[in-house]
This record gives C-alpha cells, sequence and structure tokens, in this order.
C-alpha cells in the first residue's frame, strides 16, 4: 500500500533508529512504516475505538489518549521526534500542544491542511462558502477541524512561542511540489510539513 | 449449561492437583510453608518447544475454574468463559492455558480450610497472610513442574492483574507478554478502606469465633454475606445498577418494614448469601489482605517507574470507563512507569457501562483489541 502523501515525506526526515510519538497515530501506518523502514521505535496516541484495534493489529505500540489533556505522562525530551500529522486542527489548544510537543521531544513536526490554498481562498471569495477539498472534506458543521491555519498563521505562532522552523515543506495531496508550491507556497500548498525545535534559551549578555 | 457445548467453549473439563513438598516455600512474612498443593486446570496442548503456555492469574473471590463445564448439569461454565476458548483472545485452539487457585485459596489449594501436618487440624486463622509476590513464586514452581521455563503471556484481571505485573517484576525472563486488566498498581486509601469494612463484617460476626468456626461448626455467614453485600456494589458501577434494578420494588408496593423491598436489595442478598455457601470467611480475609499489602513501588521508593525498569515483557493495560474501583487513572499508573522506561505497552480503554466487573463481560471493543494483541503474540 502506498504511504500518504505527508507520512512518506516525514519519514524521510526520521533518523533511523530514532525513538518516537505520534500524536493522533490514526491506524499507525506511519509507526509501522517507520519501524520497519528505519527501525524506529515509540508509540502512537489515539482516541479512536477502530484505530486502536488497527494499531494493536499491525504490532503497533498503541495508548488511548485525549490529546486535549496534554502530554503530562510523557518526561522531558523523552522522544527523539514528536510528530503530528494532520491533527493540530482539531485540537482544542493548539499552541498548548505544541509546546507540549517540544517539551517531551527534541524536535517535533506537524502537518496541516493550508487554509490559506487558492482553492480555499477563492471558494470564500467567489463562492462565498467554507471550502471542501480533499484535504478538507467535511462540511463546515461536521468538520472536526475546529482551528484551520496558514501557513503564515501557523509561522506566526512558532514566532510567538519561540520555536524554530528547521524544514519546511509544501505538497498537494499525491505529494507532488511544483515551481508554483515553490514559489508562493502559501497560496500553492495543500498540505504543509514543518520540523520544529525550541529555539535555544539566548543567553543574556551583560552590557 | 446449554444442552449442546457451543463450539467456542473448550468443553468438558476436570482439575488436577499437585503437591510441592520438595522445598519450603518461604513467605513474604517471614513463615514457611514446607508442604502445599495447588489445583489448578489447563486448557488447549502444549506444544513440542513448550512456547504456548498462558499463566491465568485469578482475581479476589474466583478460583481455578477458568473456562469450560465440569459435566452437562453445570449450571455455569467457568469464569472468564468470555476470553477463553476456541476462536476467542485466549484461543485454546492456539495456547496451552494453565489457571491455578491461589494459596491460601478454598477451592483446592492449601488455605485455612486445609489440614495443618503440625496440628492436623484446619489452619484457620493460623494460616499464613500470603502476599501477590507470594502466589507468583508458587505459580513459577508450577510452571516449572510443567516443565513451562518461559510463559508466552501471564494475564489477569483485577488482583489477577496484579499477579500478572508482580510476575513481570519478580520474573523478568520468564514471560514474553504481560496482560493486565482492570488492575491499580496498588490500593488507595479508599479501596482499602472498603476491605477493612468487609473484614471487620466477618471478624465481628459471633459466628467467627476468631477464625475456628470450623470447629464449632458453623460458619460467619452474616458477616461473609455482609462482606460480598459491600464488595458486589463496588464492583458495578451507578449506571449499571440503575440500569439493572432502578427502584424496582419486588412486591411492587412498599410494605413500610424492613424486609427486602427493592429489588436491589434482593438481588445483593442472594449474592451475598450465594456467596457464603461456596466460599471460606479466612479465604477472604487473606485476599483482601494480599490485595492491601500489594504495592511493587514500595521497595523502590514509591517510584513505579524504578519498580518496573528490568521488565522485559510487552504488555497490554485495559482499563473501563466506569470501573471506580479501579479506575483508569490508576491503569495509566502502570502505563505511565512503563513509558518512562521505554517498554513496549499498548493501553487500552473501554468504554463500559459494567463497572470493575467488565473485565468478566463480553464487550465487542474489550474482546477485539485483546484478541487482536493475542493474535500478535510470538
Amino acid at each position: 500500500m502506498e504511504l500518504r502523501t505527508d507520512l512518506a515525506l516525514i519519514s524521510e526526515w526520521i533518523n533511523e533508529n530514532s525513538h518516537v510519538l505520534d500524536l493522533g497515530c490514526g491506524d499507525g501506518t506511519l509507526l509501522a512504516h517507520l519501524r520497519d523502514a528505519r527501525s524506529v521505535t515509540g508509540y502512537g496516541l489515539e482516541i479512536d475505538d477502530d484505530n486502536i484495534i488497527s494499531c494493536v493489529q499491525t504490532g503497533v505500540n498503541v495508548i488511548h489518549t485525549d490529546l486535549n489533556q496534554g502530554l503530562s505522562d510523557f518526561n522531558d525530551d523523552s522522544f527523539d521526534y514528536v510528530v503530528m500529522t494532520q491533527a493540530i486542527q482539531t485540537i482544542l489548544q493548539p499552541d498548548l500542544l505544541l509546546m507540549e510537543m517540544l517539551r517531551v521531544g527534541r524536535q517535533g513536526i506537524v502537518t496541516f491542511p493550508n487554509f490559506g490554498h487558492w482553492r480555499a481562498r477563492s471558494s470564500l471569495f467567489f463562492g462565498g462558502i467554507m471550502p471542501i477539498s480533499r484535504a478538507l472534506p467535511s462540511k463546515w458543521y461536521e468538520t472536526g477541524n475546529i482551528h484551520l491555519c496558514t501557513l503564515l498563521d501557523f509561522e506566526e505562532l512558532c514566532y510567538q512561542l519561540d520555536i524554530e522552523v528547521l524544514q519546511r515543506a509544501v505538497v498537494d495531496t499525491k505529494h507532488r511540489t511544483s515551481w508554483s508550491m515553490r514559489l508562493l507556497p502559501n497560496v500553492f500548498g495543500k498540505i504543509a510539513l514543518y520540523r520544529l525545535r525550541s529555539k535555544p534559551v539566548k543567553r543574556i549578555l551583560p552590557r | 449449561m446449554p444442552d449442546i457445548l457451543p463450539p467456542d467453549c473448550v468443553g468438558l473439563v476436570t482439575s488436577q492437583t499437585y503437591r510441592f513438598d520438595k522445598t519450603p516455600l518461604s513467605l513474604d512474612c517471614g513463615r514457611s510453608l514446607s508442604s502445599y498443593e495447588l489445583v489448578y486446570e489447563t486448557y488447549g496442548t502444549l506444544n513440542k518447544d513448550h512456547s504456548n503456555a498462558i499463566l491465568i492469574c485469578h482475581a479476589l473471590s474466583s478460583d481455578h475454574h477458568a473456562a469450560g463445564y465440569y459435566n452437562m448439569q453445570d449450571k455455569k461454565p467457568g469464569w472468564w468463559e468470555t476470553c477463553i476458548g476456541p476462536g476467542k483472545p485466549i484461543d485454546t485452539n492456539r495456547f496451552f492455558v494453565v489457571c491455578p487457585n491461589n494459596l491460601g485459596g478454598c477451592k483446592g489449594s492449601t488455605g485455612p480450610t486445609s489440614i495443618n501436618p503440625d496440628t492436623n487440624k484446619p489452619y484457620g486463622p493460623d494460616f499464613p497472610i500470603v502476599t501477590v509476590r507470594d502466589w507468583v513464586k508458587s505459580q513459577a514452581r508450577l510452571g516449572d513442574m510443567l516443565g513451562i521455563s518461559q510463559w508466552l503471556a501471564v494475564i489477569g484481571g483485577s488482583l489477577g492483574g496484579m499477579q500478572a505485573l508482580q510476575w513481570a517484576i519478580d520474573y523478568p525472563k520468564h514471560l514474553r507478554y504481560c496482560v493486565i486488566i482492570a488492575a491499580a498498581p496498588k490500593l488507595t486509601a479508599q479501596n482499602i478502606a472498603f476491605n477493612e469494612v468487609a473484614r471487620q463484617a466477618i471478624l465481628s460476626d459471633p459466628d467467627f469465633h476468631k477464625g475456628h468456626y470450623y470447629q464449632h461448626n458453623t460458619i460467619p455467614e452474616q458477616g461473609l454475606m455482609l462482606a460480598r453485600m459491600l464488595g458486589h456494589i463496588t464492583y458495578l458501577s451507578d449506571v449499571a445498577m440503575r440500569e439493572k434494578f432502578g427502584r424496582e420494588l419486588r412486591e411492587g408496593k412498599l410494605n413500610f418494614g424492613f424486609d427486602v423491598e427493592f429489588q436491589v436489595e434482593s438481588y445483593l442478598r442472594y449474592q451475598g448469601r450465594s456467596f457464603a455457601d461456596r466460599f471460606d470467611a479466612n479465604t477472604y480475609l487473606l485476599m483482601t489482605k494480599a490485595l492491601d499489602y500489594f504495592d511493587p513501588a514500595l521497595e523502590h521508593d514509591n517510584n513505579l517507574s524504578d519498580a518496573l525498569a528490568k521488565v522485559m515483557a510487552k504488555f497490554l493495560v485495559i482499563s473501563f470507563t466506569s470501573d471506580w474501583r479501579f479506575s483508569s487513572a490508576r491503569s495509566r499508573e502502570i502505563v505511565k512507569a512503563l513509558l518512562d522506561n521505554k517498554k513496549n505497552v499498548s493501553y487500552a480503554e473501554v468504554t463500559s457501562h459494567d463497572g470493575h466487573d467488565a473485565f468478566l463481560m463480553p464487550i465487542p471493543h474489550f474482546i477485539q483489541v485483546f484478541k487482536s494483541y493475542m493474535q500478535n503474540t510470538e
């Protein structure tokens, strides 16, 4: 089976033999792939019963967790990477969870559907309706996406939280990238991927 | 018992008894048992390299009869019929399952009702207080006797889950998987308080005779009944009791007296009485003490993560949302200690209204998680 667009790219960002926490791990596809292809260990956090069963069937360590309760069961720096794919927009307090990710992990990897994509913009601008696309398939009243953002929004939040962007990629739902995406990522990128870490604490030098 | 045995039942079973008298079993309390018997049942077939054996540890008031029927007239199957049998989570087509009755029990293993060889009288209250660690040690000897040097899995619910956890700590190399269901890493003050009320009910029964009731040809029936009634309330949830009984009256009207009026009273009294008929009061006292004493973190400065640092098994931990006796938060303590040590663990919190007793029920998500996990064991 082909790996989902963003998952394939993420697995290239993760070093072999690392310890990974996957927030909202779904059916465990990413962790199973990382385990088989890159000897990665770790855990998936998931709340959906069927997904938990899928993870157990795949042999992925899965912990029933409500991400809105934070990551208090995990110690500081206990993972090489904390990954959250296409879930940040469903979280009640995404800013707090982002900080939690970078407390628990040395690096964070976040992917989300870009609400600044031109189709979303034109849907609102010309159609006057909330956008529906492959990346955002649900109607406004039934969507779990309560905190959608654009690339600019996300990067602004990172700046506010003293989070350093180590790497960024934008792709479409088929994992392709193009010159237009590279030129205007916030307009043409459907899915945004970020690799992050907390900015090292600046030493205050005496004047 | 059904007229025809269902295909997913282990069928008719018999128990076996083995006497251990070569090496005395030294106990946590400082005493030792020079000779003791364990009664156990097995289901399924041990494979050639003895690598498919599963140990089932039982809870407070259950025993070695975990699955199947003794004869075609039996009204009820073993206590974990929902999970043990062909095609069930503990699949007897694949696994060889061993379930012993714990030491101190009253269903065939040496306990307070057994004859003390030193006095030729029943042990009664003189039977040493055994701990979860003592049980695990005695189970390890049973494994040796059966030629099982490593269990594929040790599995238990409630107090049984505590034994499974103790197994992983005490004999890390002797099990590959550890399944802990509806358990806790130690009791809370509230848990101990419930046990204490249960014990006081028994101890204050005039028929208890300081535990020597066998000699007086009586049993502390009222005390044991009360203890069980109290216990039973803590095994159910508010919702489950409401659904089952509501405020239903037995005779449809209030009688303005203290006889049984509400269905729930009738149910509790029935449960209490039938328990008093089949269970020994001294054993009940012992088992509740074993629960109270269980605390593997104690010798590690109360740090459970340290206590679990050397475990090698892969873990599955399961809890139930309406279990207030051992709530999900208690299971998460075990999970957290395993996460701290980067051990392999999966955890499922199963939505259920059945309270603590949920681990005995055929709840689809529970059964599916459990079954999927066991299918992946190797």
